[in-house]
């Protein structure tokens, strides 16, 4: 830090000329470092920002053989022909629903169990409903969809089987269209709530543990403590995920959503970059898919930056 | 932490604390042991049974059918493969890179760091890359898997956190006594990051071991497809996709749930490592500017 501070008071002190060899230098001094930051620098150039230039081609008819430089320009037709598609109004409806259902059935969910796992007062006890609960998130979709199936199956699967074994019917739960929702959102809570409650706790750690005590000797209820003592001290977290997911609407898990749409659930499973993938690389349509894609992209970055600029609205308010 | 008679004793709040905590505990688990003790069971009474959750007779029938199953075990090495050497590359990548932005003397470091967090926000998506692995002739090569998730900047900007959280002085020592800057990564820095070192190498060693819609995406030759792809596979095609006998084994619906154990077996092998590490590494790293 030292060293620092006395070189650039020498450099705003010295002439142009001296100015200028010392920064030469600093260029010199940065070689390894430059070196080692290549791999990386490339990485981001080849398979980040290439691709980004590869959006031009939603403004071409691309032709894989002919590549992006010799396919021919179509300029906004892709666009126009995405604004007048059904499917449009179809992907925005699904995923509008199903971020709706996320933010409103999975997103209170690790709120809830920060609050009541920091109400338990035995560590041990605590220490082992986390360990447990945080362990979903590390298993991969396929592994999380393979257990949906192995336990809800019509045919085999174990809830259908004590369904019968109680006198009931069998229920689709994988094929009927009408349970794809629910089942989608589910699985977020199963896979995801106890992970997601660590950023929860770690703001409630930080809750002066003299604000219960005076409480409790005003004779405050535990139900009393949580609404006035506990829930304040989240507020300014859960406004700003709340905000962040509400930037992020529509992302919904490709990977997991990809994973249990099928022919039948299609009309009200399919999101963008679902429809994406299906139309652009298994259909070879690579331009007007990469169209849609641009649209889901941008309204995506539009969305996020306004969530930011929301955030730090709030951030000032908000902490304490 | 706090003591429980200091936040005066209601029976029926603990009651309902603990019950409900009790109860996500067991949803969270009973899958997992349902999978677990069904892949045991032998297939007459997964056939004819009914719901049931232990098995009257335990058999290690599905283990062996798969150990024995060509397609099963190909696919199980891949995914080892592609997790030792995938985590190898990204580590060497996003830790270099980490090291050289988190010099704060650094010319063009706003610029790269811009670059990277630019890529949080917008990307190419699916079909651009695509066209990208297509022309470096990547598909069916592992190199597409390794290269195309090199870096996570998310991971790269924690550890970049961190590394700039160790104390200059310790760095203008050692440059005193004529170490360079690879020396001083590697035998100052990166034995100081143990912590971080160890979080990320787990975190994408099993991003790397769950891969699924990359491999699918670029590999086309089915001999190269890790265990994940292998799994889904399973899934969907039904019974007959599968041999009926593979060995001295036949062929049950337990095979499917010992698929899945296999799969998990090795996550919740490194599970209490990660957890040991995560608050640490992740938590630390992240809060501080």
């Amino acid at each position: 830090m030292r060293m620092e501070i006395k070189e650039e008071a020498v450099e705003s002190t010295a002439s142009s000329s001296v100015a200028r060899s010392r920064s030469s230098s600093a260029w010199i001094r940065g070689i390894p470092i430059y070196v080692m930051i290549l791999p990386g620098f490339l990485y981001f150039v080849i398979f980040r920002y290439i691709p980004m230039g590869g959006l031009v081609i939603a403004f071409q008819e691309y032709d894989p053989f002919l590549g992006f430089l010799n396919s021919p320009w179509t300029g906004l037709d892709n666009f126009h022909r995405l604004l007048t598609d059904p499917d449009l109004g179809m992907l925005l409806r699904n995923s509008l629903i199903l971020s709706g259902l996320n933010l409103i059935l999975f997103f209170p969910a690790p709120i809830l169990l920060a609050i009541m796992l920091s109400e338990v007062s035995r560590s041990w006890f605590r220490k082992s409903v986390q360990t447990i609960i945080y362990m979903p998130h590390f298993l991969s979709w396929v592994i999380v969809v393979n257990i949906t199936v192995v336990l809800f199956a019509t045919q085999d699967g174990g809830i259908n089987n004590l369904l019968e074994s109680l006198g009931f019917q069998r229920i689709e739960f994988l094929t009927d269209s009408h349970y794809f929702r629910a089942l989608y959102v589910l699985q977020n809570i199963w896979k995801e709530s106890g992970w997601s409650a660590i950023i929860f706790l770690a703001a409630l750690a930080g809750v002066n543990p003299m604000l219960y005590e005076a409480a409790v000797v005003d004779g405050a209820s535990r139900w009393r403590q949580v609404w006035h003592i506990t829930l304040p001290a989240l507020k300014s977290t859960v406004i700003i995920l709340f905000i962040l997911r509400l930037g992020q609407v529509l992302d919904l898990g490709f990977e997991h959503i990809l994973l249990i749409q099928n022919p039948v659930n299609l009309g009200v499973a399919d999101v963008f970059d679902t429809y994406v993938y299906r139309n652009g690389v298994l259909q070879g349509n690579f331009s007007y898919s990469t169209t849609v894609g641009v649209f889901k992209s941008v309204i995506g970055l539009v969305l996020i930056m306004l969530a930011n600029r929301l955030t730090k609205v709030f951030g000032q308010e908000g902490v304490y | 932490m706090r003591r429980f008679n200091a936040r005066g004793s209601q029976p029926i709040f603990t009651v309902l604390t603990t019950g409900m905590l009790l109860v996500s505990m067991l949803i969270v688990l009973f899958p997992f042991l349902y999978v677990v003790t069904t892949s045991f069971a032998p297939r007459e009474e997964i056939v004819s049974r009914g719901f049931f959750v232990f098995p009257h007779r335990w058999t290690i029938n599905a283990y062996g059918y798969l150990m024995s199953n060509r397609q099963f075990m190909t696919s199980f090495l891949n995914a080892v493969h592609i997790t030792v050497l995938g985590t190898i590359v990204n580590m060497s990548f996003t830790s270099l890179m980490a090291y050289g932005l988190s010099k704060r003397w650094l010319k063009g470091r706003k610029a790269l760091n811009l670059m990277v967090l630019f890529t949080m926000l917008f990307g190419g998506g699916i079909i651009p890359t695509y066209l990208v692995v297509k022309s470096l002739h990547l598909i069916d090569s592992y190199w597409s898997l390794y290269l195309t998730g090199a870096i996570a900047p998310f991971h790269l900007i924690v550890m970049r956190s961190f590394f700039q959280n160790i104390p200059l002085e310790l760095e203008e020592a050692a440059r005193m006594d004529g170490c360079g800057e690879w020396r001083l990564f590697g035998r100052i820095v990166l034995p100081l990051s143990l912590p971080a070192v160890a979080t990320f190498t787990l975190f994408y060693a099993v991003q790397n071991w769950n891969a699924y819609f990359n491999a699918v995406l670029y590999l086309n030759d089915s001999d190269k497809w890790p265990l994940q792809v292998f799994l889904r596979q399973m899934m969907n095609e039904a019974n007959d996709s599968m041999e009926n006998v593979s060995g001295a084994f036949e062929y049950s619906p337990s095979v499917k749930m010992a698929a899945i154990v296999i799969a998990a077996v090795p996550l919740i092998a490194v599970y209490p490592f990660l957890q040991k590490y995560f608050n640490k590494g992740m938590l630390m790293g992240s809060v501080k500017g």
